[in-house]
This record gives structure tokens, sequence and C-alpha cells, in this order.
């Protein structure tokens, strides 16, 4: 315990500044870090290194090697350079390394040195060579900053929606500026640049001159500028070795320190800002074997540095790395400092004592609980122990305070228990990732700045599939935002191993995926044609359908059974649909009946236009009237829409060689048009009736001439309108004009119907009218519906037929008829006879 | 002559189980969404699904409210949904527009959709395209067999005729297989399978492979039903298309039986209930009202027994027989209310003209009159379905030349109905008979190069022709009649056509059935353009007991009718004291496989 606050530094009266060692770098450096370009991600990112680069003049045809590493060192991907001369190297906020080249291209990589894409700063860079180029962070992504040979500057805010903004002239400048930085501010990108003992702020404007209020007087050049992780605050070193420390936007001092050392530092960085419980702001400088921590103190703190070492700016302190070590130097947290602050009295300190006293079994840790207990300490004791854990680095430290706070806890009646389990998950996940072989040190404040989302892309990104999948599962996230989410980066990456074939990727992804919720298979079978493998995309369907038609029954291999195959394929071709020009997609359908007759029932309910093109592409005539068909009493509203959709459906059956259809269509057309005309001139509803019952409607309307009119129009069979017209003229009980018209002509259909159907509308008058009509051989019946039961024997006796004559034997019924029962068995009885 | 219970058949095999196990599985899914849940059902699984658990045991599984699956918003409250439907795109749609409307308002809930019997990858695509797949938890109801009587299995599936046959899609091929798989894991396996048509044979060959993947679970299990006989619809459209005349088929006809429940008269009243309706439901129709009158009369004498009884003969009797007597007194004033309604609308003279027209075209005889009763119909404009339904019984029986009759005069989307019709072969056109056979050589040669996808679009291209008329001859589907058919006593399956007709499909089974094989049916086969699907597999083992050997389950794809069910079950106590066993996607009749082909206005 003693010893545990030696690596501290104070800075002025109230902070502590120390540093430990995060790795011992695991990489074998054949040079020297000063001699190559280096590019280190914030948030423990990775570190590339661009050696050989082209400063020194070497003999051209050694290509450079460009080398990525995790944090810890850890080779993550190596590439000969192979592109022209690099200027500067810089990563995005989502870790892809922008290599800024001589010639304003700037090219992209991923984190496993996988080129993506390149874009260029345009011609004016292009033609004055790019001099320095800074690549920075805002809120909306990354951006790159560049110096031009003629000293302009160039800046795009977003790498990812390039839009390239050319800064003014700075008026009168004839060389390089000595030093420039960019600038946020109102989410605007400006440059702040020294010219000598000027300083310019660059907007998308103009070029305006700024001082720095209380800066010292005798400078005569800026040497070098830092601003801090979030662009509040501003740094200046100047050449007489003083340096300046104010908000970013030059309006206020905050303090002055005179390091006395003229030569320029080679890195300087400020993170003043972070630390907002901290009164202390403070500027790390470093030069060749020297580092110095200066704040708004008399006295700085200095390091000596035994080797080349590289700076990287962090949100709440400064990462150094060199060829052998990798440290973390930071300010310490107030709960940290308050609890291990020699000889403090703070209630996490004197909790902490306790514990461990308690772990001895001394009565002294009554004591020290008692002395928190008395002061009403205790809830306080806990959350700092609980706080200062998360500061820690190392486990150890970690567990002992977090046994401290539990151990307070059990003093406390009503301790919420989440920040102590949120700590517990935070740590364990933070030291995972902090693990060498993963390398990725981020401290608490940082990941709580991250958000475990975006940590865990990260990990995705380093493909480190399983680690995020525990993560997921220790932290029960939901599957979708985790657990699926990874499973499916990680298909996508197997769907673009090359080496591997087709069969062992498919059925591994099934494998591994099963049936996850959320995955989608479109989207990795996308992947896999994309990159070129169109059997894979096929495969991981079938199998992904596969594993589906089994339900809950796990895959078996081998057993593709035809039905499924094509399934499987129908569904990749639904995919490809969207990747696939029609000609081609439907050239595939064409192959698959199956899929292509699935695909059909598909569209009807998806896609009616496809399903239309389907058609087209086949020549498939017949249907394509069909589809026409429907769409004009299905799809279209309008009359006009209507006639004209049936127009095109006669011309197809016309090509289909479908004579009938295409005559029967032509006739819904004009017959369209007529009810159109019907409902103008007389209203009422006929859109829509058949032709059968617009005619019956005239009818029932009164309008018999029309009736007769489209009758003939139409050419309805004379039965058929005899039928109809009876029947309605029946139902309007209309019976003088149901006399007229069987007096018309001679009834095609007889006169049995007309009575039949008076019968119906229980008029016996009018059909004992039409009972005389009847023909011999309908007679009978016509007599019998009437219920003349006594005239009809004496047809059916007159005509000899056995049939009438049991017919109407069996209407005798009761008494009334007894005497005509009587009559026929006579007649048969002679008939008999004969 | 009702034949219920009779003590030389043998046992049939526990389909009660099926039910059970659907209860379990629904119970199991319904509990995988723990908490209160509104449950939104598809109408065509209400019924089903009544029979397999009831509102109260979904209540004790935490189902708040039930809704209905139409297209309304829903007014659930619940934080929890359960979907229960069938596999069907409209569906999805539905589901997405729920789930994307609760995304818009902000609110989150749990969804899940159980998809009965399976689900189908084009449903989830719909789910993935809307953007929803994330969203929503996906499960199956493998609930595929419902037993709707002793003998008779319902998948509940009257889509399949239309997607099969008519739209070609054969994916539910894959469910009758899984149906098939888990009656032979139930049951045991079945040592002797015929089949004949298309999709019998794929269905049987994907059913194949499922046991073959589970190899070892069926096997040694000693058989509970010797014979599976699989048929396809089109092969026997003829039988389908006729109007029944045995009661229960009648009363299908009439007052349509929905999955075992009647509607009309007879509304609600379950199809098995009461000793009545088992003792007529087979029974031709002229005889169930003599039938009817003389149970009443019984029932009487049963009732005045009790006229000089004394007080503890009364106790006894009150307490004993008055309740059954009452329930038999009711259910028989039901049927005889139903007779009643069913005679005033069959006995008319319309109905026997039909009748006999019907029976006319089965024989091939006064074919002209026949087309004019027909024309006629038509010029009445009484009934488009049924006017569709003559149609096509004479284009089939008379093969081709329905044209002279066809009209659009119903109305445009008649046209696509017609269409159809063709499509699936219900009506055929003439067509010169040589260039058919060419063809027909054409396509059996792709057919046994297994190319067997090749050629769903040349099959239904190709206006099927039918050959009814030679296959009614080889089989000998119209009986000698001589003298008057004695419809009380039966002497063949004709019966149920009046003994004008035996039905095809039901001869067919008969025929095989008796040779144990398709030997000597070769003529038959190919008239049925069915060559290259007629098949037969037998396992060499004899380890089938004698009495299960009696038993003989047939596969119906694309539905069956009651004439069809009742045929085989006088079949089966004809012949050897056998027992037949019905599976059918859903139980059909002429209505239903018409308006499955037509086209209507949505």
């Amino acid at each position: 315990m003693d010893c545990y606050t030696a690596n501290w530094n104070p800075l002025g009266d109230s902070a502590f500044y120390r540093k430990y060692e995060l790795y011992s770098m695991d990489w074998d450096l054949k040079e020297e870090l000063r001699d190559c370009l280096v590019a280190a991600a914030p948030y423990g990112g990775p570190i590339a290194l661009l050696r050989n680069p082209w400063r020194k003049e070497k003999a051209a045809s050694v290509r450079p090697v460009l080398d990525i590493y995790s944090a810890s060192g850890m080779p993550l991907a190596s590439l000969l350079w192979k592109s022209g001369p690099v200027v500067s190297l810089g990563w995005s906020a989502e870790e892809e390394l922008l290599c800024v080249q001589e010639d304003g291209a700037v090219l992209v990589y991923g984190l496993h040195g996988d080129f993506r894409r390149h874009f260029s700063m345009g011609n004016e860079v292009l033609q004055n060579r790019v001099l320095d180029a800074r690549i920075f962070h805002t809120e909306f992504g990354s951006g790159v900053a560049i110096l031009t040979g003629a000293h302009r500057f160039t800046l795009s805010a977003n790498v990812g929606d390039l839009k390239l903004r050319r800064m003014p002239e700075v008026p009168g400048l004839q060389s390089a500026p000595s030093c420039w930085t960019v600038l946020c501010q109102d989410r605007v990108a400006h440059i702040l640049l020294a010219v000598g003992p000027d300083l310019y702020l660059l907007d998308h404007a103009a070029c305006s001159a700024v001082t720095p209020p209380g800066l010292a007087p005798g400078v005569s050049s800026f040497l070098q500028m830092a601003v801090s992780f979030t662009y509040r605050h501003l740094a200046l070193f100047t050449d007489t070795g003083y340096i300046w420390m104010g908000t970013a936007s030059l309006k206020e001092k905050l303090c002055e320190f005179n390091c006395n050392i003229r030569a320029p530092p080679k890195q300087m960085v400020c993170w003043c800002v972070y630390a907002a419980h901290s009164k202390e702001r403070a500027v790390v400088v470093a030069w060749e074997r020297r580092l110095m921590v200066v704040g708004d103190a008399p006295e700085s703190i200095q390091f000596v540095l035994d080797e080349d070492s590289y700076l990287v700016p962090e949100l709440d302190g400064v990462r150094i790395f060199s060829r052998s070590t990798h440290e973390f130097l930071h300010e310490v947290p107030a709960a940290s400092e308050e609890i291990f602050k020699i000889a403090s009295m703070a209630p996490g300190a004197l909790l902490l004592e306790a514990q461990k006293e308690y772990e001895k079994e001394s009565q002294k840790a009554d004591e020290y609980l008692r002395e928190i207990q008395e002061l009403g300490q205790l809830t306080q004791a806990v959350q700092q122990c609980i706080e200062a854990a998360g500061h820690e680095h190392q486990p150890d430290m970690q567990k002992s305070l977090l046994r401290a706070a539990s151990f307070g806890k059990c003093f406390l009646d009503r301790f919420p228990p989440d920040s102590f389990v949120h700590m517990c998950q935070d740590l364990r996940v933070l030291n995972a990732v902090r693990d060498y072989h993963i390398g990725i040190p981020l401290t608490y404040s940082q990941y709580k700045q991250l958000t475990i989302q975006v940590l865990l892309d990260r990990l995705v990104l380093r493909r480190l599939y399983p680690l995020a999948i525990q993560i997921c599962e220790y932290l029960r996230l939901p599957e979708v935002q985790g657990v699926s989410r990874i499973l499916a980066h990680w298909a996508c990456y197997k769907v673009q191993q090359k080496d591997v074939s087709d069969e062992d990727v498919a059925r591994a992804i099934n494998q591994k995926l099963g049936d996850t919720p959320g995955v989608s298979y479109s989207d990795i079978a996308a992947r896999a044609y994309g990159c070129g493998r169109t059997e894979l995309a096929i495969k991981v369907w079938v199998c992904w359908s596969m594993s589906h038609a089994q339900g809950s029954r796990p895959l078996r291999a081998g057993t593709l059974i035809w039905v499924r195959a094509r399934l499987g394929v129908f569904t990749v071709l639904l995919h490809l649909k969207n990747e696939l020009n029609r000609g081609d997609f439907f050239m595939t359908l064409r192959n698959q009946p199956m899929a292509l007759s699935l695909y059909r029932q598909f569209c009807k309910h998806q896609e009616l236009e496809t399903l239309k093109d389907l058609y087209n592409q086949d020549d498939n005539h017949q249907e394509l009237g069909s589809f026409h068909i429907r769409a004009s009493y299905a799809a279209e509203e309008r009359i006009e829409g209507r006639v004209a959709a049936l127009q095109t459906a006669a011309d197809a059956f016309y090509k289909a060689k479908n004579e009938f259809a295409a005559k029967a269509t032509e006739d819904q057309m004009r017959l369209l048009r007529l009810q159109r005309r019907l409902e103008d001139e007389l209203g009422g509803q006929f859109l829509d009736l058949s032709l059968h019952d617009t005619v019956t409607t005239l009818i029932l309307g009164g309008h018999n001439k029309r009736a007769e009119q489209l009758a003939r129009d139409f050419r309805i069979p004379d039965k058929r309108l005899w039928w109809l017209k009876l029947t309605a003229l029946a139902d309007l009980e209309d019976w003088e004009e149901l006399e007229k018209f069987s007096k018309s002509k001679k009834s095609p259909i007889g006169y049995l119907p007309f009575v039949e159907i008076c019968m119906k509308q229980h008029n016996k008058y009018e059909a004992k009218k039409y009972a005389s009509r009847v023909g011999p051989e309908q007679k009978v019946k016509a007599l019998l519906l009437v219920g003349d039961v006594a005239q009809a024997a004496d047809v059916a006796i007159e005509h000899r037929n056995e049939a009438e004559l049991s017919l109407v034997l069996s209407h005798c019924t009761g008494a009334t008829d007894g005497a005509t029962a009587d009559k026929i068995q006579r007649a048969r009885a002679q008939a008999q006879k004969k | 002559m009702a034949f219920p219970h009779r003590p030389d058949a043998p046992e049939l095999p526990d389909f009660s189980m099926l039910k059970r196990l659907a209860r379990d599985q629904l119970i199991y899914l319904l509990e995988q969404l723990p908490g209160k849940k509104d449950l939104f059902i598809e109408a065509d699984l209400m019924s089903p699904l009544d029979r397999i658990a009831n509102v109260s045991i979904l209540k004790q599984h935490e189902v708040d409210k039930l809704y209905k699956v139409e297209n309304k918003p829903a007014l659930s409250s619940s934080e929890q949904l359960c979907f229960l439907v069938r596999p069907r795109i409209k569906n999805m749609r539905y589901i997405a527009s729920l789930v994307n409307a609760d995304k818009l308002a902000g609110r989150t809930r749990k969804y899940k959709v159980i998809f009965s019997p399976q689900k189908f990858y084009a449903c989830e695509m719909v789910l993935e395209e809307e953007g929803i797949y994330g969203d929503v938890s996906c499960d199956e109801w493998a609930f595929s067999l419902l037993p709707l009587d002793v003998d008779l299995l319902s998948m509940e599936l009257p889509e399949f005729f239309r997607d099969y046959f008519l739209e070609g899609d054969q994916r539910w091929i894959n469910t009758v297989a899984q149906a098939l798989h888990l009656l032979s894991t139930l049951y045991g396996p079945f040592p002797n399978c015929y089949g004949i048509g298309r999709c019998a044979k794929m269905a049987y060959e994907l059913w194949r492979n499922l046991e073959e993947e589970e190899d070892g679970e069926t096997k040694g299990r000693r058989p509970e039903i010797g014979h599976i006989f699989l048929l396809d619809r089109d092969v026997d459209f003829v039988t389908a298309l006729c109007s029944q005349v045995v009661y229960e088929g009648l009363v299908d006809d009439t007052f349509r039986i929905k999955c075992g429940k009647c509607h009309g008269p007879l509304l609600g009243t379950s199809h098995m209930a009461g000793l009545v309706f088992n003792e007529i439901r087979n029974e031709h129709f002229s005889n169930v009202f003599g039938f009817l009158s003389q149970k009443a009369r019984n029932l009487q004498a049963q009732y005045d027994r009790r006229r000089g009884m004394d007080i503890k003969q009364m106790k006894n009797f009150v307490s004993q027989e008055l309740k059954g007597l009452k329930q038999e007194h009711r259910l028989l004033s039901l049927h005889i209310g139903a007779c009643e309604s069913i005679m005033k609308k069959k006995t008319k003279q319309d109905f026997q003209e039909l009748i006999k027209t019907e029976h006319a075209l089965l024989e091939g005889f006064n074919i002209r009159e026949s087309t004019s009763y027909i024309e006629e119909h038509i010029d009445r404009q009484v009934s488009p379905i049924e006017s569709l339904r003559l149609m096509c019984l004479l284009s089939i029986t008379e093969n081709g030349d329905a044209r002279c009759s066809l009209d659009t005069h119903y109305g445009p989307e008649h046209l696509l109905t017609f269409s159809n019709l063709r499509r699936a072969g219900l009506l055929t056109e003439q067509a010169p008979g040589d260039t058919l056979t060419a063809v027909e050589s054409k396509v059996s040669k792709l057919v046994t190069d297994k190319a067997a996808g090749k050629i769903t679009d040349a099959f239904s291209s190709l206006a099927k022709r039918s050959n009814f008329r030679a296959i009614s001859k080889k089989l000998n589907l119209i009986p000698r009649v001589d003298g008057e058919y004695d419809l009380k006593v039966p002497r063949d399956m004709a019966y149920v056509f009046s003994g004008a007709y035996v039905p095809l499909s039901c001869r067919i089974i008969e025929q095989v059935l008796e040779r144990r094989s398709w030997q000597g049916l070769d003529e038959v086969v190919r008239l049925l353009n069915c060559s290259d699907f007629a098949f037969t597999d037998m396992t060499k083992e004899d380890k089938a007991s004698s009495e299960s050997l009696r038993l003989i389950l047939v596969v119906f794809l694309g539905g069956c009718t009651f004439s069809e069910i009742s045929a085989l079950r006088f079949l089966g106590r004809e012949k050897g004291k056998r027992e037949f066993i019905f599976l059918t996607t859903a139980v059909t009749n002429s209505a239903r496989l018409m308006e499955a082909m037509s086209e209507v206005k949505a």
C-alpha cells in the first residue's frame, strides 16, 4: 500500500498524474519509430506504421511496408506499399486507415490491410502536391485537411460524404506555416495556422488574424500547437519555450508556463478538458528524450524517455508507446485520489482499510466501520470504492476495491445494487478487451464514451467474433442487437473466404446460425453474390431453407430432396431479383419451373407488375390476357382505364390465338361503355353488372326497348332472352306485359315455364292462361302445376301414357281427387286389357 | 342396412391421440410466450382449433382475448400478440401492417407468429421485405391431421386443391408427407403402398425420404394399418362433380358441413352425434325418410310404454331411459327437419331432371338432350356455379366439346374461371387425337428422364384429354341394371349414385386392392394419363398381422366427397370384413370444387 502512490506525481497542489504500463510491446520493430510514418487510433485503437518513407532519400527500388498492429503490438496486417509516396497516415472513426498520398489521393484500408476504396482531394491538390495532411475527427465522422505546395488548405469534414472545401488564401503567405491545426467550432472545421509571430484563423469564407489574450511578449514564432480531444482547448508552444494554454476560441487564457526549452517539441498533446471535476489543465510535451507535463503550476512533471516514443491523445489521458512499451499517462481520478492519497481519511479510504482488517480478522475493522458510520458516510464510501475500482488498471486492485464496496454494502439497508453490478460487468468486459491478445486498452471513461455497441463493432471489425458473442451473452444484450448481429457479420466474413469450398462455408454458416432470430440470410447471400460466389449464395439459401423445411429438427447432411432444393433456389432467386437485371433474372427462372410457379404466385400477391413482365418475357399471351382482365376489374377504377386494360387483354388473346376469349373481352368492353352510357342517361347502377343482369335491370326499370336493343347488339340467344324477360316480368308482377310478351311470337322455350313462374308468384289465374297453351307433351305437367288434376287425368288418358298416368295418380290426394283416381285406374285397366 | 358397429369389423386405430398431440404442441407453443397474450386466429383455423382446444384451455394458458384475423386494425391492448395463421402472404401483410403501425406509434410489443401446419419461405420473405422479420418470432404448429370421425382424418386444407392442381404449387406436398410420416410413427409402418397421380407419387417419395432420415424410429413397430392408397383428385373429377344422393353427402351439398359441423337446420349439430345419424349417413336419400319415420314410430312406442307402468317402473324409466330418449328425439326431429328441407329443394321436378341428366351424361346416352338441358340451365342463369359444374361434367364425360355452351355472359371474371378450369383439366377441349398422343409420348419420355419439373408447364399447357368413356367401359362403371335397382339392399358401390354409376376413384381402389398391384390395369392407367404415376410398394417382411391387413388408409390429395366415403365404407363391409380409413386434404363436393376454380372480384 505504501508504494501504491509511488508513481503518482503531483502537479501543483491538488492534482496527481500517474503513468503506468499497458503492455510491453510484442512487435519486433526493425526500424526506429522516428523513421516511420505513425498513426494510432484513439480509444485504444490500432497502430499503423509505414516504414521506409520517402522523405529519407533511399533507393526507390525498395518498396515500403505498411504494417498494422494492435495496441499491444500484435501484428494485424502487413502489406507492401505499391502506390505513390505517402505524406500522412490517420485512422478514421470507423477504424479505417486513411493514407494521404503526395498527389492528393487518399487510399482507405481496413483494419486487416484490405483495400476498401480511394478518393482524391481534388485537382488543385494534385497539381500542387501535398505538403502536410491531418486526419481529424468531428462528431460527424473523420475529416482530412491538406496543406498543399501552394500553401493553400483543402479540407473535407467527412470522408464518408466527401465534400471538398478549399479554404481561402492567407494573404502574403510565402512559406509553409510553422505549425497548424484543425479546430472544430460550432460544427464547422477551421484551420488555425501560425506564420512567424502571427496566428491566422481560416474558415471557409475568410482568413482572419487572431491574437491569443495574455500572450507573453517576445514571441517570434510558434513551434507547435495542440488542440484538445474535444476541440475546446488549445495549447501553443513558442520559440521562447513558453506555453500558452487557453480556450480554442482564443478568447480566454487559462494559464501559461515557461519551460525554457527552445528546441521544438516533437509532439505536444493537450487534454485539459476532460477532467471536468478537476480544475487542472495540462499539456504533455515530448522531445526526443524528455516528456513534460505542464499545467497551472510553477513546477512541471518531467519524465525521461528512454526510447523514441509516440504520443496518442485520448479522452482522459495520453498513451505513449515506444519500441518496447506502451504506457498510459493520466490524471489520477478524484475517487482514486481520495482513497489512495497518503493518510487519506476519506470514507472510501477508511472502508478499504476496514475491509482489509476484516480479512485479517482484526477488530480494527469494526473501528474503521464505526468511524465511517458515525459520520454517516458509508454510502459515499461504497460509491467511492466502486468508482475508484473503475479507474484501476490492475485486476487485483479492482478486486480489492470492489470487495471493500461489497463489504460496506452489507452495513447499508438500502443501497441500490445497480452501480455495483454494472461496475463488475463493465470491468469484466474491460479486462477482457484489455487482454494482451485483444489489445484494446480502454479506460473506464473511454469505454463509457464509446458505448458497448461501438466496442462490439470494433471487436467484430477485428474478427474477434467469439469474444464479442461472449460479451453479448454475458451482458444479456437483446439478441437482435447482440449475438445475431455478430453472427451475421461473421457469416458475411465467412463467405468472403475464398479458399474454403462453397459447401463447407454454407454448412458452417448454417450450423452456427441455425435459427437465430434477426439474422438476414439475404444479406449474407447478397455478400456472397457480391464476391462473385453465386453458387455459394444459393447454397447458403438452400441450407437455410432446408433447415427451415425440417422444422425444429437439426439439419442432416446430404438429404437434398429435390422439392426442397428447388424451393431453396426460389428463395435465392427472389433475393437475386434485386441484384440481377430483369432479363437475366427471368431467364434463370425459366429453367426452374418449380420456382417459377411459386414466383408467379408470389407476384400475384406482392408484385403485380413483375408478373406482367414475366408473362411478357415468355410471350405467354394467354396469361397476359388473363392478367389484364384481372386488372380491368381489380386494379383499375376509372372506366377508361378498365376499357384500356380490356383492350390490351383482347390484343393478347388474339396473339394467343384464343379468338373466343378475345371476342368475349371485346364484348365486355362494349358492355362497359354501354353501361356507362346507360348510367348517364337513365341514372341508376349499371356498371359491373353482367350482360344478363344489365338486361334484367333494364326490363325491371321499364326500359323494354333498350333491353331488346341490348339483347340484339350482344346477340343474346333467343331462348335466354325469353327466360330472362319471363323472370323479370314475373318479378315485376307485370302480368299484362307478360301476356303481351307471350303473344309477341311463338315462345322458343314453350309455355310450361310461364306456368311455372306464375305459380311461383302464386298467381293461379295467370298460370291457367298459359297452361292451355302448353304443348301436348308437357300439358299434363302444366295442368298438375295449376292444380287441375281432373283435366290432367283426362289428358293423360288421352295420351295413353303410362308415366303420365302414374304422375297424375301421385298427385291425387284425399277425397277430392277420389273420382279422378278411379278414372285413371279404370283407364289403366282398360289399357291393360287391350 | 346401416352399418356402424359390425361385430366382424377390424378395430380402428385410436385417432384421438392425434388431437392430444396437436393440443399439447399448441399449449407448448403458447407457453413459449409467457404471460398474458392476445391470440389472433385466422378464420379458416377457427373451427379446427375449436375441435382441438376450446376457449377454456386457451384461457388456462394465458390467452386473454381472441381476435379474428381480418383486414382491420387491431384493437388489442395486450403487450404480447400471438398470431395463429395459415402460411399466406395476405396474412403476413396483415401482421406487418400491425407491427409497423406499432412501430410508428413508438410501441414495442412481443409478436409471435404460429404457422399451421408449417411455414413457407415466401411468408418469411414477406416479413423480411416488410422489415419486421427480426421483430416477430416464428413457429410452426404441425397440426395437419384432424380426426373428424373414427375413420376420417382431414387436413382441413381446402386450398390444396387450387394451389396444386391449378397453380402448380407443390409446397403442400411436403405437408402431406409430414402428415404421413406422423401417422407411420404413431401407427407403425404401412407394409403395402399403392398410389396413382403425380402428386401422390411426389408425396410418397418425399415421405419415404423422411422415413429414411429418421430410420429406425418406425422399424420394428408392428404395423397397425396394412395398406395405404394415395390418389390424386384429378384422377377422378367425375365423381366429385356429381350431385350427391347419399344422406351425408346430400346434407353437405345442401347445407355444407364444415369441419364436421353442419349449417342450415342441422346447425351446430356435430356430425357424429347420435345414433340416428350414424345409421342414416351412408344411406341413399330415398331410404332416409322412411327410416326416420320408422325410427319416430319406435321412439313413440318407447314413450308409450310408460302408460301402464307402475310407480317403480316409471321411476326407472325416468331416471334411465328418458334422457336418452329425449336426446334421440331432439336429434330425430332435427334430421326430419333437415330432410323436409332437402325434400323441398330436391324432390322437386328440376332436381329429378338434374339427376337424370347427370346419369345420362355418365352413361353416355341422350347427349343431345343433356346438352340442351344444360343450355337451358345456362339460359335461366340460375346459378353460375351449378352451370359450370354441369359444363365440366359434360366436357369430361364427352371428351371435351364444351365450347358450344361457353359464354361470358356471367361477367368478365368468369373468362378467367374458364381458363382456370381448362388448366386444371376440368374443362377439356376437343383436340385431334393423334397429335395429342404424340405429345403424350414425348411427355412421358421426359418424365422417365426424371426431369419431372420441366413438364409442369408442358402439362398445364397440354389440354388434358379425358378418356372417361373408355375408362368407364374398361372398369365397368355403369352397372347393367336388370329391372329396378333396389336402393334398400345395395348390390355395389353404385348405390351412392342411385345405382347408376360406380365412383371411378373407388373402383380403382377396389381393383388395385383385389390384385394387390396395378397388374392388368395398364390400359386404364394409360387412359388416365397416369402411366408414370401409378406405383406399388410392398415390403417383403411378413410382419403384418392379418388384423392389420384388413385396414386400408386411403389418402385423397385434393379432397374427397362423402359419397366416396360411403361407397368405400360399403366396399369394406362387403368385401371380406375390411375397414377403410380416410385421409383427405379436405372434404369436398362439386360446389367447392367449382368455387376453388372461380375467379371472384375481390
